[in-house]
């Protein structure tokens, strides 16, 4: 079977989380700013949640960032490396970043470098809409991630010019 | 898990209850000699939208009522947008709006199926229900099984795909609105997808045969394991043909006997009613005619296949007449067999996808319509866990001053509930409580494929209350959660 994506790069970023439910949206309000920019060799994707099917789209990426909000921790985001891991409770139908990450391996042989961006948000109530502290949040994670962005593709145009 | 006893009963609370969206607890309530005394699946997490969209804009309610569930929000999407038909007058759609609707239903259906059967229910046919938990989850099916959990995840990313070609995206989708759709399919979504239909037909057979064998080997077991008779009720097609995009009503006793039928979306208040119970949030819907004790019913899968005389699509028809054998001429009531009629289902919906694909239909025009505007909208559909009702009255601002939502978990609350009482009379009663006979449990309640993050109501206006009754009806614990 073939996948279809709307673009393909060597670097993917997932944003997931409900724009219903306040500062849960940082992730999608992240990747839609990002993906607005439109970067060549950076796949975007957005949804209320992680699940299964993200695996395969991970599985074609060299690098993968997951983008999620936290409901502690320093603000205005905390960045950290992820490995794959088999947990036993994929407690409901939506899968942590390790476990997409280890049904990407299991499944497809692939392991890409991954890293989850946490986005501090501070309300989570029903209502539609970033609080003003998050949005300033979601700015300085969206200028770090992009010169992340930079150094990454430096870092890949180096690898390729290597004999 | 936890277990905690109590001063006159014993209490054994599983919490959570893995593998069920959402969160969910239940309680068995032991008499004194230790018999089970009763059983119930209770609701932790708690949303109000009912009370949310109300003030609303009507034609903003397709859009919001997504964020209901991150799992099936294309069911919501879908009711709401059929709901709002009605209010923009649009009594009868363009056939690329209704085609383009049915696609995305269908894609819906086809990778909520998936998922479910593959990640969440699998484990447990697979190695056992006793099979420890190290074993008895997805894990295992990949380290035992790689290539069937490298085509659920591939069905399952199929779907999406047809969603986000039909939606326009995985958030708050816009592709389908009050009288219409606001996309058709290009070419090139048409032939991506048309590339892949059918080797999703061929999987979903093979999953089918998967569920089915399993079944067969142990019929006894598996077909007795939580077993009990009930009423059905989901939608069918005016000639009675399985529809879970539209229809009318049908509710059949478990003998078969029609209780009613060709109930229009609009009446559903004479037919069906909302009870509730001090203990639980969630609401228990019954059949007026026949009162809350009687009248409660089962829907998803296993009622569809039921209710409808037949399938229009031709694997799906030939299986489900070998399934409906299962009931020699009457329901299947096997509570196990909901995994087998929703493998049929996902047959079904590929062959469906497919059928969809090659109409040209869905390259036209022609997207939206309407007519005269009317103050209230009552629709339905056949989510992938069962029948949903959305009931709106807006006013003459085009606010929403009322909405009332039935969700499929909620129809099924009061099975679920029989399902786990029947299971704890059948493993629990004088033996050692072990993880084994507790996995038998959320067995039971899997098998219904319960979404919980959806199915309570009334945001402000209740507390999360849980009570412990002893035989007397004396509270011996209380526990709530504001």
């Amino acid at each position: 079977m073939k996948t279809r994506e709307s673009s393909t790069g060597s670097i993917l970023i997932l944003g997931y989380g409900n724009p219903g439910r306040q500062d849960d949206g940082l992730g999608p309000a992240f990747a839609e700013s990002l993906g607005s920019l439109g970067r060549p060799g950076v796949s975007v994707d957005s949804n209320y949640q992680l699940n299964v099917e993200d695996a395969a789209s991970v599985a074609r990426h060299d690098r993968v960032l997951f983008v999620d909000a936290c409901r502690q921790g320093e603000a205005p985001f905390v960045i950290s490396g992820v490995s794959p891991v088999r947990e036993i409770a994929f407690t409901t139908h939506a899968v942590s970043p390790r476990a997409v990450l280890a049904l990407c391996e299991d499944c497809f042989g692939a392991r890409p470098e991954a890293w989850v961006l946490g986005i501090r948000g501070y309300e989570f109530g029903v209502v539609e809409g970033l609080t003003r502290r998050a949005r300033g949040n979601l700015e300085k994670a969206l200028g770090f991630v992009g010169e992340l962005i930079g150094q990454w593709k430096e870092k890949e145009h180096g690898d390729g010019q290597r004999p | 898990m936890a277990r905690a006893a109590t001063g006159e009963g014993r209490k054994i609370v599983i919490n959570p209850v893995t593998r069920v969206e959402g969160h969910g607890k239940v309680t068995i309530r032991l008499d004194e000699a230790g018999r089970v005394e009763c059983a119930r699946f209770h609701i932790i997490e708690f949303r109000g939208f009912e009370r949310f969209v109300q003030g609303r804009l009507f034609w903003e309610v397709p859009v919001m009522v997504q964020r209901l569930c991150g799992i099936c929000p294309i069911s919501h999407l879908l009711a709401a947008s059929k709901a709002m038909d009605v209010v923009v007058g649009a009594d009868r759609l363009t056939p690329t709006a209704e085609k383009m609707r049915r696609l995305m239903h269908y894609g819906q259906i086809f990778q909520s199926h998936a998922l479910h059967f593959f990640h969440l229910a699998s484990p447990d046919l697979l190695f056992g229900f006793d099979a420890p938990v190290e074993k008895r989850n997805v894990i295992g099916v990949i380290r035992e099984h790689p290539e069937t959990a490298k085509k659920a995840v591939l069905m399952r990313k199929y779907g999406q795909e047809v969603i986000q070609a039909t939606a326009g995206k995985k958030i708050h989708g816009t592709g389908s609105i009050p009288g219409g759709v606001n996309k058709n399919l290009s070419l090139e979504e048409r032939d991506g997808l048309l590339e892949d239909v059918d080797t999703m037909t061929e999987w979903a057979l093979e999953g089918l045969q998967l569920c089915k064998g399993i079944i067969r080997s142990d019929p006894e077991r598996l077909l007795a394991f939580g077993t009990f008779e009930s009423i059905y009720v989901s939608i069918v097609r005016d000639d009675g043909c399985l529809d879970l995009y539209d229809g009318k009503l049908r509710a059949k006793d478990a003998n078969g006997g029609i209780i009613f039928d060709k109930v229009a979306p609009d009446d559903y208040a004479d037919y069906i009613r909302e009870g509730v119970r001090p203990w639980s949030y969630m609401k228990f819907p019954y059949i007026k005619s026949l009162g809350s004790e009687e009248g409660w019913y089962r829907v998803g899968p296993l009622a569809r296949m039921n209710n409808c005389d037949f399938i229009d699509t031709p694997l799906a028809e030939k299986e489900r007449q070998e399934f409906m054998a299962l009931g020699d001429g009457k329901p299947v009531h096997a509570t196990m067999a909901y995994h087998w009629a929703r493998m049929i289902e996902l047959v079904h919906a590929a062959e469906k996808i497919k059928e969809l694909l090659n109409d040209p239909d869905l390259q036209g025009a022609d997207l939206t319509t309407s007519g005269e505007r009317r103050g209230r909208g009552v629709a339905w559909i056949e989510a992938p866990r069962g029948t949903l009702f959305h009931h709106y009255e807006v006013d003459a601002n085009d606010q929403v001053t009322l909405a009332n939502l039935i969700v499929s978990t909620t129809s099924n609350n009061e099975a679920m509930n029989r399902s786990v009482r029947s299971i704890a009379e059948q493993h629990l009663e004088g033996k050692e409580i072990s993880e084994g006979l507790l996995n038998h449990i959320e067995v039971g309640i899997r098998a219904y494929d319960p979404c919980l993050s959806c199915a309570t109501h009334a945001l402000g206006t209740m507390r999360l209350r849980a009570q412990l009754l002893d035989h007397c009806g004396n509270v011996i614990a209380e526990g709530w959660r504001e």
